[in-house]
């Protein structure tokens, strides 16, 4: 006698026990610390924190220490934690103008005002594994803490201005120019098409990385290619300010790290308007350079209608189909769901398919008779 | 953080999802778009049901949870976990007994009515998603009525097959006006969509929710010379012999053993209870 399939409670709790056990890895290890992931994993938490939506470093640490440190999995415990927070109001625009630059570079000027600052990249190095990490994480014999004693000897900063109000000032590069209009909140209003400059920037800041990535890099190798000059790519910190209602003015909540890239496209011109540069802009939560250059190349692919170019049918164009496509909480949630049990819709294809082809081996020559 | 909201969401995100609901209510079968929260669960895994019933619910109301037609799959004891956690309400297996029932992929087959609200986890609410794949297109053409396109989709189903060749998530025609995506359920159950209770629709990820109130016309799409059929598995349930109930095929062995049984726990353990007692 067939008895129908009971248990799935037991069976979720055993599995989240053994999730538990799996997540805390060898006993005789000690296990990792909050802190350890926030000062050691620092790049991971910028992803999680920009894709999350939330700038908290201790959250996002916690985050990635509880998902094993599968990204998109810390991702998603933060969207979900993110999401019952109140919104008391917005902060004033952070100036990224004025922002304590780690790093600063051009690749459309060799040298400019501020200066080239490479900071604490990767770029240079050579993808060698470093055995010596592996026995102890000693620093290498230079210390970091004496270069830049020695680079920014007791000097107040030089300002940095941005590379595009040089081109600006001679009129090459076209005017941002402020719409006039706050910007609506994806997370608070259903993201409707065609959706503004600041939606879809809003939307790409949270994107998928690798998404995005992709998305950029196909407009790289001609789909809808539009040749991106990285004007300036600054990473750093800006403070954060906020109108306090109870105080009538506004007062800093604090310091936030941020990617910023601007990117100066080409552009033929068009009847109404003379040859100038383009932008492109990205900004994202974090040291996270990849994904800033990245949004700065899509944002500019998608802008082909205001700045009246073709239509080229590529996927980075297709505003509808970057924005409904880049969320990877969303995409990861449809494309898993598909394991869940689905024995309804396919007992009925079952049937479905059983009748076709009975009626198939009935009468096979009818069909050919018809032709 | 260990304290939440009455059902998870807080009350300015329930009134906005109300809001919706009603509009839903008051525009049979237009979908309507919502600011859809991320859930504590993926999409896919039934935020949108989750945020319906979450905005409806209150501490009076008894809840029941199915997922292809079973309280006991495990997603169903996923979801009715987090409303008695977040919640406290009463849960409950039997049909008859709920005030709120939350489905996938099944209407149940005991008859709903008055008092009763279902609330179906949507994963796809566009019925002409698959036709059109933009969101841009597919408003416009609800909004004009302009169903061609799903109409020859189904003549060439005809024409190809001899018959329209889709099992599930069978597209309706509500009071005479929208065309519908009923979710997946089979097309089984479609005749059911005509009903005392109210349905209400939620997909999270697409942000948009619509909804049947009480004894809508609901119109299953055909023509006069292939009429809809609501057809399922050609046998009895194994288990409580039930010939009108839908069917799922159990494989028994490696030897093409099968056998089929009621999709619906409820109705099937109900009918041998009554059977013995």
């Amino acid at each position: 006698m067939y008895v129908a399939v009971k248990g799935g409670e037991a069976a979720i709790d055993a599995a989240h026990d053994w999730l538990a056990e799996e997540r805390r890895g060898p006993t005789d290890i000690a296990e990792l610390t909050l802190g350890q992931i926030k000062g050691q994993m620092s790049l991971a938490i910028a992803r999680v924190m920009a894709e999350g939506s939330l700038y908290d470093p201790d959250l996002a640490a916690l985050a990635i220490k509880q998902a094993r440190g599968d990204l998109i999995e810390a991702i998603f415990l933060i969207r979900a934690y993110r999401t019952t927070l109140p919104r008391f109001g917005a902060s004033h625009p952070v100036e990224t103008g004025d922002m304590a630059c780690d790093r600063r570079i051009s690749a459309t000027f060799k040298d400019l005002p501020g200066g080239q600052v490479l900071g604490p990249t990767f770029d240079y190095t050579h993808r060698l594994l470093d055995f010596k990490l592996a026995a102890d994480g000693a620093l290498a014999a230079r210390d970091v803490a004496e270069d830049v004693a020695e680079a920014a000897p007791d000097t107040a900063p030089e300002p940095m201005p941005r590379v595009t109000e040089f081109l600006n000032a001679e009129g090459l590069i076209e005017p941002e120019v402020d719409p006039g209009e706050a910007p609506g909140d994806l997370t608070r209003a259903p993201l409707e098409l065609p959706a503004s400059r600041a939606l879809r920037l809003q939307s790409l800041t949270r994107a998928d990385e690798g998404f995005l990535l992709g998305m950029a890099y196909s407009t790289q190798r001609g789909y809808a290619r539009n040749h991106a000059f990285v004007g300036e790519l600054r990473i750093g910190t800006v403070p954060v300010e906020m109108d306090i209602p109870e105080l009538g003015f506004a007062i800093e909540i604090g310091e936030i790290t941020l990617t910023e890239c601007e990117t100066v496209n080409q552009f033929r011109g068009s009847e109404t308007a003379p040859p100038q540069f383009t932008r492109g802009y990205g900004l994202v939560f974090g040291q996270t350079e990849r994904k800033a250059i990245s949004m700065a190349l899509v944002d500019r692919a998608l802008r082909w209608k205001e700045l009246d170019e073709d239509d080229l049918g590529a996927p980075a164009q297709d505003e509808e189909f970057v924005l409904y496509h880049a969320d990877n909480i969303q995409a990861t949630g449809f494309l898993e769901h598909i394991k869940l049990p689905h024995y309804v819709d396919f007992q009925s294809e079952t049937e479905l398919l059983r009748r076709l082809r009975q009626a198939f081996a009935a009468a096979p020559i009818q069909a050919e008779a018809a032709e | 953080m260990t304290e939440y909201n009455f059902a998870y969401l807080d009350e300015d995100t329930k009134r906005m999802i109300r809001r919706a609901i009603l509009k839903g209510l008051a525009i049979p079968g237009y979908q309507v778009p919502f600011a859809s929260r991320e859930m504590p669960m993926p999409y896919g895994w039934g935020t949108g049901g989750v945020q319906v019933t979450a905005s409806i619910l209150t501490p009076m109301d008894r809840l029941k949870v199915i997922d292809q037609g079973a309280d006991d799959t495990t997603n169903a004891v996923s979801i009715r976990r987090f409303f008695q956690r977040t919640a406290d309400v009463a849960t409950t297996e039997h049909t008859a007994e709920a005030s709120v029932i939350q489905t996938r992929h099944r209407i149940p087959e005991e008859r709903l009515g008055a008092g009763q609200v279902l609330v179906y986890q949507v994963p796809i609410p566009e019925p002409l998603r698959f036709l059109e794949p933009s969101e841009v297109e597919t408003r416009r053409m609800h909004a004009l009525e302009d169903y061609g396109l799903m109409h020859v989709k189904l003549y060439e189903d005809i024409a190809q097959h001899g018959q329209i060749a889709t099992a599930y998530a069978y597209p309706v025609k509500v009071s005479g006006r929208y065309v519908m995506d009923p979710s997946p359920i089979p097309k089984f159950d479609n005749p059911k969509l005509k009903m005392g209770a109210i349905q209400l629709f939620g997909a999270g990820r697409e942000q948009r929710i619509y909804a049947l109130p009480p004894f809508t016309q609901v119109v299953s799409l055909d023509f006069e010379d292939h009429p809809f059929d609501p057809s399922k598995a050609d046998h009895p349930c194994a288990l409580c012999g039930a010939e009108d109930s839908y069917l799922d095929e159990i494989i028994t062995d490696d030897r093409g053993g099968r056998m089929f049984v009621c999709s619906d726990t409820d109705y099937c353990t109900t009918r041998r209870e009554g059977d013995t007692a």
